[in-house]
């Protein structure tokens, strides 16, 4: 088969430090080629050499695309030839129509006129190709994620894409959601669009992929193919971490103690639209030493159920109660739910868990100032100690305490999260997604961490959209669906087809 | 990730790197003493006589104050507009209770001060409480405060004020030491402040190094508290062979030491600074948002009417034109200062330098005879010019 895509000995180089060091890619044509690497180890930046956002002459190695040497010197000449990347972040305007996102820029028009008629009824068919039902005219803030995926993706047709490039594309959808757009990979590889997928989800690799190449710390570390190799897990995730796991679960132990924390017939109504029912009637409880998991889909429930508990955060017209140990708590407000002995550690860490401006040390007290303060007066000395007693015992790579939240890795900005709640001293942890966005050796050791939680007795509920993780990590996981919880089973009795089945049948 | 790890790794740079790093904060300093000495040359001199160095602090003083409370707004991530108008309507609130129904000063102040309070909570309700954006709030209050002072002038201007009235802010710090020039309470409390500035510098700096935080270079230190130092006593001496220290010059440094500190040592300003810097995620740690919001707005509220006293009394008397368009001055200050558009950063001094930045710019081109139309051009380009310079090192980084 012909290569559509070579990069020959690719090094780019940032001020101090080597972000890609001779790495060479080949992208056969009509291919679905895999790149998988942890987080920092390079893809990003190989991506955005090969679409031009570092233009050509900043970094060495050469780029032959169609048999031709190519120099592009910015993202449009990239775009030109067929090379259309669709990032993690979607790029689509919230408040405008399906049909005008998909020809932003590239406008169905002459004399500066829109031509309504031809962009909808492009449109119609790019969504049809895509699988979507959706109207041409529907705003894209009223779609889910994986809706605007498949959005981007019709984008990415309408400008005659030969390679297609996905950052990471199911990281936020839904198992089914995923699904879904996996076979569509599939289906545009019959039609001959060639893909490279970027993805931390190794199952999803195995499915779609005819090849895989593995970077790490900036260096191709193997590349795969699946006519000549044996593709496995295993083999993938050991050439990332550069080392073997024995597991991709630490060993734990079982220690279930007194009941802990009981919420009781819950109901929680939309924040916006009033008549909608967002959780029905759901009870749980969690024992001390206990690591519970909440399993269901995408969008049913499972984070506005944690933030509902967690001082009402979420909803309106709450009703039900929380009992702490047997006694009833006021958990109305977020200082109360805290003062209960819940925390809890949000999916979303960038814009709801961590001020990224700020340092380590601002970010690891800001739960608890009152421990790190004599009438109200902050000793600063006694919080950096906090911040670096934490720093080594999550074992948070950076140098400095002092140093802001933003420049440091997915999985060290995690280990933050998780340092300001264990520092408010709580009982209960709500950990939602807890490693979502983390690369494979950062998600052992959180694992590590929830492990180390419940040997002290703190009761931790999972919620995780990743079965493999709750099937590893959990005493007992509870299937959610519709806002409801519609099963519960111990970790002898669940596996990954009991929890569908018990969703598919409600 | 590590490309920014490795970047920013502290402690151990050498004298550029840091100057690099803390180039706004010297750059203002710098700022403000280029200004100085410009206007010094261009005016012959006149800047920084004692009668001018006076009269600098009694203009400004009202701007000063309010920047105090806009920069707590802005950290907040809010901003407020209407703090010309309160300011000129307490001030006519003032006039009408002392001139026109005879109530006494000591009753007067305390009024006018809760009038301001209450002022400010109305906004903070809106703001806190309706999620309404700061900026209609004020600039709707912006209007109803200007209305309502021109409704109690009934348009006149009313005054003049009694002496101790007055005495709020052109009155002078009695000489406890001995009478005649030099004034020699003047003198001693330029003294003791350098030597509380060098001590708590000291102090902090013995800190720093315990906990191994970023420390400024032992050189940096030493130019930049000479300089300090330098400035406060020439301006004490100065104001030793004037009149001695002006009340509300005294005021003026109180307030602004209690702001820094609250800002820079208190949960309730370590609450602040995360609410602007991420108002969800400050929720979600179990801060009440809503609540300081709303304090910060009542906070500005009393300072604005302690501007507007104080503007009042400086005039002897209230116009209903008081106070237009000082909005401006102060936010201007503020972002001069070094604070940031989205909240969550600024630094009390900034503000006060921004403030004094504008001021000594106001005083210097109207003594050179610049009329009002250049003058604002110029301040103009001089706020743009600050925050680009903020915005370009920002991407520079």
């Amino acid at each position: 088969m012909n290569s559509l895509l070579e990069m020959r000995s690719i090094t780019k180089e940032f001020p101090g430090v080597k972000a890609l060091d001779n790495v060479n890619l080949t992208v056969a044509e009509g291919e679905i080629h895999a790149i998988c690497g942890e987080n920092g180890a390079g893809k990003s930046t190989l991506m955005k050499v090969l679409s031009g956002v570092y233009p050509a002459g900043t970094y060495d190695g050469e780029i032959h695309y169609s048999g031709k040497l190519a120099q592009f010197s910015g993202i449009n000449d990239s775009e030109d030839l067929g090379i259309i990347i669709i990032h993690q972040e979607l790029a689509l305007v919230p408040l405008l129509s399906i049909a005008e996102n998909i020809f932003l820029g590239n406008e169905r028009a002459s004399g500066g006129v829109v031509n309504w008629r031809e962009t909808f009824r492009r449109t119609e068919d790019l969504l049809k190709k895509v699988g979507l039902s959706e109207a041409p005219g529907t705003l894209i803030e009223s779609l889910g994620v994986g809706k605007q995926q498949l959005v981007e993706i019709a984008k990415a047709l309408s400008k005659d894409v030969r390679l297609l490039i996905l950052d990471e594309p199911t990281a936020a959808l839904s198992e089914g959601d995923s699904q879904a757009l996996l076979d569509l990979l599939l289906e545009l590889k019959t039609q001959g669009v060639t893909s490279i997928i970027i993805s931390h989800k190794l199952n999803e690799v195995r499915r779609v992929a005819d090849s895989v190449t593995v970077i790490r710390d900036g260096a191709t570390v193997s590349t795969m193919n699946t006519k000549t190799d044996d593709i496995t897990e295993d083999r993938i995730v050991r050439d990332m971490v550069g080392r073997d796991m024995a597991s991709r679960y630490p060993a734990r132990e079982r220690h279930a103690g007194d009941m802990l924390m009981e919420v009781r017939d819950w109901n929680v109504w939309h924040a916006e639209h009033k008549d909608r029912q967002v959780i029905r009637n759901a009870s749980f409880n969690v024992r001390a030493g206990e690591v519970v998991g909440i399993a269901g889909l995408m969008g049913s429930g499972r984070t506005e159920l944690a933030m509902s508990i967690f001082g009402k955060s979420y909803g309106r017209n709450i009703s039900g109660e929380v009992a702490m140990h047997g006694q009833v708590v006021n958990v109305s407000d977020v200082p109360n739910a805290i003062a209960s002995g819940l925390a809890y550690v949000t999916e979303d860490r960038k814009s709801l868990g961590l001020i990224l401006e700020e340092t380590i040390q601002k970010n690891t007290t800001l739960a608890n100032l009152e421990e790190v303060s004599h009438r109200g007066v902050l000793d600063e000395g006694q919080e950096t100690a906090v911040a670096e007693k934490y720093r080594d015992a999550m074992n948070i790579r950076t140098p400095s305490v002092f140093q802001k939240v933003m420049n440091l890795s997915g999985g060290n900005q995690q280990k933050v999260v998780l340092s300001k709640w264990l520092f408010a001293g709580p009982e209960v942890l709500i950990l939602d997604e807890p490693t979502r966005g983390i690369d494979v050796g950062a998600k052992f050791e959180i694992y590590g961490i929830i492990n180390d939680l419940s040997a002290q007795g703190k009761g931790v509920v999972m919620i995780s959209s990743e079965m493999p993780e709750l099937l590893g990590m959990c005493d007992r996981i509870y299937v959610m669906n519709e806002g409801a919880l519609v099963g519960e089973l111990t970790a002898e009795e669940a596996s990954q087809e009991r929890i569908m089945s018990l969703i598919v049948t409600d | 990730m590590e490309v920014a790890d490795n970047n920013n790794e502290s402690g151990t740079q050498g004298l550029g790197a840091y100057l690099a790093g803390h180039l706004r904060e010297y750059g203002l300093l710098v700022a403000l003493i280029a200004i100085m000495a410009f206007f010094q040359i261009v005016t012959n001199g006149v800047l920084l006589k004692p009668v001018n160095i006076t009269n600098l602090f009694l203009q400004n003083s009202y701007i000063i104050i309010m920047a105090l409370g806009m920069l707590v707004v802005i950290v907040a991530g809010h901003i407020d507009l209407s703090v010309g108008s309160v300011m000129g309507f307490v001030g006519a609130l003032a006039a009408v209770m002392i001139v026109n129904w005879g109530w006494p000063v000591w009753l007067t102040i305390p009024a006018c001060l809760i009038m301001g309070l209450i002022i400010g909570a109305w906004h903070g309700y809106w703001v806190a409480y309706w999620k309404i954006p700061a900026f209609i709030v004020t600039l709707a209050g912006m209007l109803v405060f200007r209305g309502l002072s021109l409704w109690l002038l009934e348009g006149q201007s009313v005054g003049p004020f009694p002496r101790s009235f007055q005495a709020l802010s052109t009155g002078f710090i009695p000489d406890f030491l001995g009478g005649g020039r030099p004034n020699a309470t003047s003198l001693a409390a330029g003294i003791i402040a350098v030597l509380l500035i060098l001590w708590l510098g000291i102090r902090q700096r013995a800190r720093n190094r315990q906990y191994g935080m970023e420390d400024e270079p032992t050189a940096f230190f030493v130019v930049r508290n000479f300089i300090i130092c330098g400035a406060l006593l020439y301006v004490t001496y100065k104001l030793a062979y004037f009149r001695g220290l002006p009340n509300v010059l005294i005021s003026m440094v109180l307030l602004t030491v209690v702001y820094a500190f609250i800002t820079a040592n208190t949960t309730l300003g370590r609450r602040i600074y995360a609410l602007g810097g991420n108002e969800k995620a400050a929720k979600l740690s179990g801060i009440r948002t809503e609540r300081l919001t709303f304090l910060s707005f009542v906070n500005m509220g009393l300072l604005a009417a302690l501007a507007g006293l104080i503007f009042a009394a400086r005039l002897n008397t209230a116009t209903p034109k008081a106070g237009f368009a000082v909005e401006l001055d102060v936010i201007a200050a503020v972002f001069i200062g070094g604070a940031s558009m989205s909240g969550g950063s600024g630094k009390i001094v900034g503000a006060v330098v921004g403030a004094f930045i504008m001021g000594v710019m106001n005083n210097g081109m109207s003594i050179m005879g610049i009329g009002i139309d250049y003058q604002q051009v110029i301040k103009g380009l001089v706020l743009l010019a600050a925050v680009f310079f903020d915005v370009y090192q920002k991407n520079k980084n």
